[in-house]
């Protein structure tokens, strides 16, 4: 049996650090990011407070009703205006009527016809 | 001293797989002593030491084991009996003297792999709550002792038999029990090893350790410091020898 | 209370080493925890977000706006309607609305086409959204080009571009002088699209909508808490793709927690044997494996977590941009504000910790009630 003063020295320095001492480590620092997250949210709400107070009045001056967020199709670009029957209202969000729009778009022959049309 | 008396052990009672294992044993072991159990397997004799050594009760009969080898559990008080027996304890009493007064050596060496060899020797302090540092130190003391130093960091799959033995042993006494109990201890070790597992058994004997042995090698029941041979077959106590 | 500390640290010690002993599958096993959480706390931080801003940002929208129903579909509303719903009592004012959208064949982007009210623009001049402006490469003094209802081309010069940080609602916008509407898409002039409401107290808002409907049995109001209900339910749990993407995870974590709780491999119950036959209690046993599965579903939870915030409120949500764009050409260039509620991060916490440090328990408590004998009968 050989073994190399060098390799029992590396050994024994590694077992010098208990394990549970680096997870107690882990755990305080995670603990403090976690906190850290909810600070930087406070601080970051509080910086943006003047942001969405000018997007309000946007919102108050041009008398608008919506987010701009989805532009794809009048029922998503203003859900709230959408209309009471259309097919989609059963829920405004819903990714698309048919069970197949959530794999297949629509085809690009009748998209292009559509642009034509438009 | 360990005394048994009328001492019963089966296995699955009442079914048709029933076992009786040991069957109305009485005996007195001394302390200080080198006792060997001798049987072919299935004897009983591995049965017999995990009785001894509190891990499993009897199925009927009393296991009392002399005050003094109890060393210091937490649950004795100053106006008990000289004597105490073991086998109407609380599980949790059993543990305890697993704990401070067994040191168990297995056939297997059943080290846990993966882990390293100072680790596995640390494992039977942790429940004691013990500091770190204390315990540490004596368990480098051991491996110094069984010329496992450097082998402090491998980890226990990597050693080769006789290591693996030694890194048993180490752990048996790791907690400074009183009774060192063997099963089959020289099973996978050639004659050269064997014979320097029974000079560590000397060694500890020297010390002043109480240690049974069941092992059907004559190696170990042979061996000049044995003090005392007993036969078991078919679970029952047969001849003696010394 | 020392030494019980030194115990549970010592146990703690022996936890750790035995989870490095399987490295790849507690590895992988940490990376499909932190995954699950990190969607999870994604789609709920994305949604909690948006859902606030939106009710900021809409709190100062329209009280009231008043649509015409024609064959169960909005279409425009006689002007003549306005002074109806300015004879009801309650009403301060009620204005026309007129907006529209705009296909624009180049870029293939919807436009929201309007006449800003507070505001008067010269015949032939434009302001464009910020969104527009970049889509289109386009800026102050160009000529934009629409194609009119008769097939006509109208030309408009830029005048400005509404603000890059007001983005959020008026990325798509274009504000026109109202004769150019009209002109545009041969809107007649006895027409508006909707008529906005403001009332005196906004508890009779109700009330005063019930009736509208009555007087005016053809149209449809739609009050402001139901613009801001509106996004509550698009950004809602249940809605939409937040739902198929919580139903996948939960069914991720689902499976491997029951791979978990299925029971203990025969070497971890042969370990389990050995710690106990060499003085572990019960009790030691399962601190043990307790240490594992907080340690494991903790980190993973925390490392989830912190992605997923990084991951919405640093990068804008761009995993999930592809989803929320659909088909849409022009999206607005905007950072969430991190409204995040501790209740909702709570919540998460117990639905995947607490579970798993539990399967992670159960199956090793079966097995700490066998007799530690076992070791030496095998």
């Amino acid at each position: 049996m050989i073994s190399s003063p060098s390799l029992k020295m590396s050994g024994k320095a590694r077992l010098s650090v208990r394990k549970s001492s680096l997870c107690l480590v882990l755990f305080g620092a995670a603990v403090l990011l976690l906190g850290a997250m909810f600070f930087h949210a406070a601080y970051q709400r509080q910086a943006d407070a003047p942001l969405i107070v000018h997007i309000a009045g946007v919102v108050k001056t041009l008398d608008l009703t919506d987010l701009c967020l989805f532009t794809e199709a009048r029922y998503t670009r203003h859900p709230s205006q959408a209309d009471l029957y259309s097919a989609f209202q059963d829920h405004p969000a819903s990714l698309e009527h048919f069970p197949t729009g959530s794999i297949a778009g629509p085809p690009a022959a009748l998209r292009r016809l559509h642009g034509k049309l438009d | 001293m360990i005394r048994l008396s009328n001492v019963r052990k089966g296995f699955n009672l009442g079914r048709p797989n029933e076992f009786i294992a040991v069957g109305g044993v009485d005996l007195t072991l001394e302390g200080n002593r080198i006792t060997v159990l001798k049987g072919p397997s299935g004897s009983g004799k591995t049965t017999l030491l995990s009785l001894i050594g509190c891990m499993a009760r009897p199925t009927s009969g009393r296991i009392s084991l002399l005050r003094s080898l109890l060393g210091h559990n937490g649950f004795l008080k100053d106006g008990d009996m000289p004597e105490v027996e073991v086998t109407s304890l609380p599980e949790r009493f059993l543990t305890e003297i697993r704990r401070r007064t067994f040191g168990f050596i297995f056939q297997q060496f059943n080290l846990i792999k993966g882990i390293t060899v100072l680790e596995n020797i640390l494992l039977p302090t942790y429940p004691l709550g013990k500091k770190h540092r204390v315990v540490r130190k004596r368990a480098e003391e051991l491996l110094d002792m069984f010329a496992l130093g450097d082998r402090t960091a491998a980890r226990v799959e990597w050693l080769s038999g006789g290591e693996a033995q030694r890194v048993a042993i180490a752990r048996a006494l790791m907690n400074d029990p009183p009774i060192i109990i063997a099963d089959e201890p020289t099973a996978h070790l050639d004659s050269k090893l064997s014979g320097e597992f029974m000079d560590i058994i000397a060694r500890l004997k020297g010390q002043g350790k109480t240690i049974i042995i069941a092992s059907h090698d004559p190696l170990v029941f042979a061996a000049p410091f044995v003090d005392r041979v007993i036969a078991v077959r078919d679970g029952m106590i047969g001849g003696e020898g010394a | 209370m020392a030494s019980w500390i030194e115990k549970q640290r010592s146990i703690l010690d022996y936890t750790l080493s035995s989870l490095m002993r399987r490295k790849g599958k507690n590895i992988s096993l940490f990376i499909v925890y932190t995954v699950v959480v990190f969607i999870l706390a994604s789609a709920m931080f994305f949604t909690q977000a948006m859902k606030r801003e939106a009710s900021l940002i809409l709190k100062d929208a329209p009280e009231m706006v008043v649509q015409r129903l024609l064959m169960g579909r909005y279409d425009p509303i006689p002007l003549d309607y306005l002074q109806k719903i300015r004879g009801i009592r309650g009403v301060i004012s009620a204005d026309a609305r007129l907006w529209g959208y705009y296909y624009d064949p180049v870029v293939g982007a919807n436009y929201t086409v309007m006449v800003p009210r507070n505001q008067s623009l010269s015949p032939g001049r434009i302001i464009i959204g910020n969104g527009i402006a970049r889509d289109r490469m386009i800026n102050r003094g160009d000529i934009f080009s629409f194609r009119a209802h008769d097939g006509q081309s109208r030309s408009f010069t830029i005048d400005g571009e509404l603000p890059a940080a007001s983005e959020l609602v008026s990325a798509d916008l274009i504000l026109i002088a109202e004769a150019d509407f009209r002109d545009l898409f041969g809107f007649p002039a006895s027409h508006a699209t909707d008529i906005a409401v403001s009332v005196i107290n906004p508890k009779e808002l109700l009330t005063i909508a019930r009736k509208i409907s009555e007087q005016l049995p053809d149209t449809r109001p739609i009050i402001r808490d139901e613009m801001v209900r509106t996004y509550d339910s698009v950004f809602d749990w249940r809605g939409g793709m937040v739902i198929v993407l919580i139903m996948m995870a939960l069914l991720a974590f689902v499976i491997f927690a029951w791979e978990k709780a299925s029971g203990l491999s025969a070497e971890e119950r042969r370990e389990i044997g050995i710690l106990k036959a060499i003085g572990w209690e019960t009790s030691d046993v399962i601190a043990a494996k307790t240490y594992e599965g907080s340690a494991v579903s903790f980190f993973s939870f925390t490392f989830g977590i912190l992605l997923a915030y990084g991951h919405v409120f640093f990068s804008a949500a761009f995993l999930f941009a592809p989803a929320l764009k659909g088909w849409s050409v022009l999206y607005p260039d905007f950072r969430i504000t991190p409204f995040i509620d501790p209740y909702q991060v709570a919540v998460l916490f117990f639905l995947t910790v607490v579970p798993y440090t539990v399967a992670t328990i159960v199956p090793s408590w079966r097995a700490a009630i066998v007799d530690p004998d076992s070791v030496m009968r095998s």
